[in-house]
């Protein structure tokens, strides 16, 4: 059992440490495309933590969504962003200084509260099976939190294709939406 | 392993993250940032389950909420890097100063 803590220990240690220096190269490397891996590799990092507590569900979802959202970031980058291959040295930084510093503070100040503040004492034992009391939760008592999710992901989905989309309505009716036939490049309402 | 360090690692990476969202120049390297900054929430509201009432699974709820958060602003960010992009050409936040003037 110890050894199991201590081996727990260490592959925590290291996971936050490379979660961190991941972090920072996706600020540090000149190419984006480097950038998006690296946040990847911070993404990854980080979840490990959450296996170790005990949250395989959360964990594995947090590595397959990142995974995923990762890849399609680096086709973005590819497809909009200066220099994605990283083959001059870039930096595109504003106010760096007053930025150091204010996330320096930052992380004095809150770190010296995590050290200081009265926590309080652990209540109870996590569930057998903390998926299954994690949906349970969602389908019952946190059904609001579950509606407001479900709503908040179709919002977004109709918003991000209506502001991504390169021809509205007001292109092809005009400003009173009266213009008839559609003014489309090919016509067939198809565009 | 103790909450503690947990804190710490999500106050750090909420210090980079805060970093990059405030020096960066390019709009997808400021959403970067903000997913880094969303990425501490996730440690810290686990942490917070698993080290102050794991009976109870509203640290877990937590940590969805702030995934579901991150997938909603990586979407939105896109979809506004996109139409910023189509209407002149802008990728950087310096460029997008019509307000300004």
């Amino acid at each position: 059992m110890v050894t199991v803590s201590i081996f727990s220990g260490v592959i925590f240690w290291v996971c936050a440490v490379g979660a961190v220096v991941t972090g920072v190269a996706v600020f540090r490397v000149d190419s984006m495309a480097r950038a998006t891996f690296a946040l990847l590799a911070s993404f990854v990092f980080a979840a490990t933590p959450l296996l170790l507590l005990g949250l395989s569900y959360l964990g594995v979802l947090v590595v397959l969504m990142m995974i995923m959202e990762m890849v399609v970031m680096a086709v973005f980058m590819i497809m909009l962003m200066m220099n994605p291959a990283g083959l001059m040295p870039m930096t595109m930084v504003h106010n760096q200084r007053g930025s150091l510093l204010i996330a320096g503070g930052t992380f004095a100040v809150l770190g010296t509260g995590v050290f200081l503040v009265d926590w309080p004492q652990r209540r109870g034992e996590p569930a057998p099976d903390v998926t299954f009391a994690l949906g349970e939760a969602l389908m019952g008592s946190h059904m609001l939190v579950m509606l407001v999710i479900g709503l908040g992901l179709f919002a977004t989905i109709v918003s991000s294709v209506v502001l991504a989309h390169p021809r509205g309505r007001y292109d092809r009716f005009g400003d009173d939406l009266k213009g008839r036939p559609a003014d489309d490049p090919i016509r067939g309402s198809i565009g | 392993m103790s909450l503690q360090a947990f804190l710490l690692l999500a106050v750090a990476l909420l210090a980079v993250g805060l970093y990059g969202a405030l020096s960066q120049q390019s709009i997808v390297m400021i959403m970067m940032g903000l997913e880094l900054m969303v990425n501490a929430v996730i440690v810290a509201g686990a942490a917070f389950w698993f080290y102050v009432s794991p009976a109870e699974p509203d640290g877990q709820v937590v940590v969805l909420v702030a995934v579901t958060l991150m997938a909603v602003e990586m979407a939105m960010g896109f979809a506004v890097a996109i139409a910023i992009f189509r209407s002149g050409e802008i990728d950087m936040t310096d460029m997008a100063a019509e307000l300004k003037d």
